[in-house]
């Protein structure tokens, strides 16, 4: 009974409805009674406590209303109607002993299937390497940020068109001529994004899915060409242990990470490309790897799932291949020939230099559906 | 009828419950997270359980007294909810995200450590509310949480004053508290 008596004083006394003598008296008793002071404290904690819980079970309901009514209005939903819904599971509850068996046996032979196929094929194990391009699944928001990018030009996208995926390119002539991965471009266009946010449309003109690369062309009348290329394209792929370093955009901002040169040919022997060493991630896909001199001697394409910072790209001489062929064809055009860059002209700079003057050649290239 | 809500208004009325304040926040924003969940795996229930966690992680840091949001409502609200989807897949066992989507994110790890810890402290409360038994649990959750006053809460009960009420709630809240700080103190 004590207890509750002293409960009801710490209650009162907490909530202000004590009359002034008695607060003055409750106070004295606190200051000279460690233990009542102690219950006080505890107290207020748990009265702050329970009214934490009161607000938010409350705030649940508001949300649980929020919700159904926002389904009422038809501003949210999730989903098809309910009566089709109903017919689905009419069919389901029918045919499940049917779906199960068929489910079952299309299992077994899919099982079959591939322990066969892994047994007698000899090719490249693909799970184990991931290319390093970005899945989009989500869109809106995205052009939405787009537009808080750039708030004076509109998204070059075209209307209605979903974003699949992203990597980097990289120009490779001052006239717009970017080159990146074949696996970056999986839609059916392109823009390319500089490194101020700034969009273009762009036109695949050559792809090649075999060594993985891809030239795009800006055809944008915003795209202003730049002077010249700072860097070059070497036609050797380096040597075991030289420090390179890549910009690219794994975010949607410009990013450098470097490494080194582990090993003259890629992924299980592949000769085109090299091993390096060096912390990826989605969207670094078709960035330049370039050596200290600033020579461009690969563009980085995947990395191997399960170990750190295994990376491979594709060696530079590859990127000669693919221009002379598609000079070669266009030459009856009037296409202007892709003239590579021979010169370096980051030899004497130091790394900072060396990024800032690369900076502006290095694109965030988007694929789109539409 | 239309008003237009600037952001920080909008969480100023989010702070005071305001439900035309809460339901223009859930109607921007349940879409983007909706999609997401479904497109990593997610079924419209895990969509609305996240977006709900995320909607009340907002509420309560709009009401804290150190609130600061750095950014749009929109990437803190994304954030939150990609993180609890990507926690809730690993416990699940699942291999997560091989692919990255190109949406803008911010820190949220300190805002949900502390998220969590207060889920911790509620699932404490509700535990020990539930382990109390009635009439106590109703007649401390009309007096604590429904916030009826001694007068209606004799009449529901049918206690023949106030006072007799106020008594036997006295008695069942220091049960609830001995239950709640058991619990609490171990969890420290």
């Amino acid at each position: 009974m004590e207890d509750i008596l002293l409960l009801q004083a710490i209650e009162r006394y907490l909530d202000g409805t004590m009359l002034p003598a008695e607060k003055a008296y409750f106070e004295q008793l606190r200051k000279n009674t460690p233990e009542i002071d102690q219950m006080v404290v505890e107290h207020s904690m748990f009265l702050a406590q329970i009214s934490a819980f009161a607000d938010r079970q409350q705030f649940k309901q508001v949300l649980h209303h929020s919700h159904n009514k926002l389904m009422e209005t038809g501003e949210i939903n999730e989903g098809s109607a309910i009566h089709s819904k109903g017919k689905i599971v009419m069919l389901w509850n029918r045919y499940k002993k049917v779906t199960a068996i068929a489910a079952s046996v299309a299992g077994a032979i899919a099982i079959i299937t591939s322990a066969m196929f892994a047994y007698f094929s000899p090719a490249v194990n693909v799970s184990q390497l991931q290319q390093l391009s970005k899945d989009i699944e989500v869109i809106k928001h995205n052009q939405q940020l787009q537009g808080s990018l750039i708030n004076e030009v509109k998204s070059k996208l075209p209307e209605n068109a979903r974003l699949i995926s992203g990597g980097t390119g990289f120009l490779i002539d001052t006239k717009g001529y970017l080159i990146t991965n074949a696996h970056v471009l999986r839609g059916s266009g392109a823009i390319v994004v500089n490194n101020k946010g700034q969009e273009f449309t762009a036109s695949i003109v050559n792809i090649d899915p075999a060594v993985d690369l891809a030239i795009l062309k800006i055809n944008d009348k915003d795209y202003q060409p730049l002077k010249y290329l700072p860097y070059s394209i070497a036609k050797k792929s380096g040597e075991l242990g030289e420090e390179i370093f890549t910009l690219g955009y794994p975010r949607n901002e410009i990013v450098y990470t470097q490494g080194y040169l582990s090993a003259k040919t890629g992924f299980d022997g592949d000769t085109l490309s090299t091993q390096i060493q060096m912390n990826s991630n989605p969207g670094n896909s078709g960035g330049p790897v370039l050596n200290k001199k600033g020579e461009v001697i690969g563009i980085l394409s995947t990395r191997q799932t399960h170990a750190d910072g295994i990376t491979f790209a594709i060696k530079s001489r590859n990127i000669f291949s693919l221009v002379n062929h598609l000079n070669l064809v266009d030459s009856s055009k009037n296409n202007a020939k892709i003239k590579l860059p021979i010169k370096s002209y980051l030899a004497n700079n130091n790394r900072e230099e060396q990024v800032k003057k690369m900076e502006d050649c290095v694109f965030l290239v988007k694929a789109y559906n539409n | 009828m239309k008003v237009e809500f600037n952001e920080q208004a909008l969480l100023k009325g989010l702070a005071e419950n305001d439900t035309k304040a809460i339901e223009t926040i859930y109607k921007e924003n349940f879409n983007m997270v909706q999609s997401f969940i479904l497109s990593n795996n997610g079924s419209y229930d895990d969509a609305r359980d996240i977006f709900q966690e995320a909607m009340i992680a907002l509420y309560e840091k709009a009401k804290s007294e150190s609130f600061v949001l750095t950014s749009k409502i929109n990437t803190y609200v994304y954030s939150i909810c990609r993180r609890l989807w990507l926690k809730r897949l690993q416990q699940m066992g699942r291999f997560v995200l091989q692919t990255d989507s190109f949406e803008e994110t911010v820190q949220v790890e300190d805002d949900l450590e502390i998220h969590e810890k207060r889920n911790a402290e509620f699932a404490i409360m509700e535990r020990a509310l539930n382990s109390l038994g009635e009439p106590c649990k109703s007649l401390l959750e009309g007096y604590y949480i429904k916030k009826l006053d001694m007068q209606e809460l004799a009449k529901i009960f049918g206690y023949t004053n106030a006072d007799n009420a106020k008594n036997q709630k006295y008695k069942c809240l220091t049960r609830l508290k001995k239950l709640f700080f058991a619990q609490y103190n171990i969890g420290e």
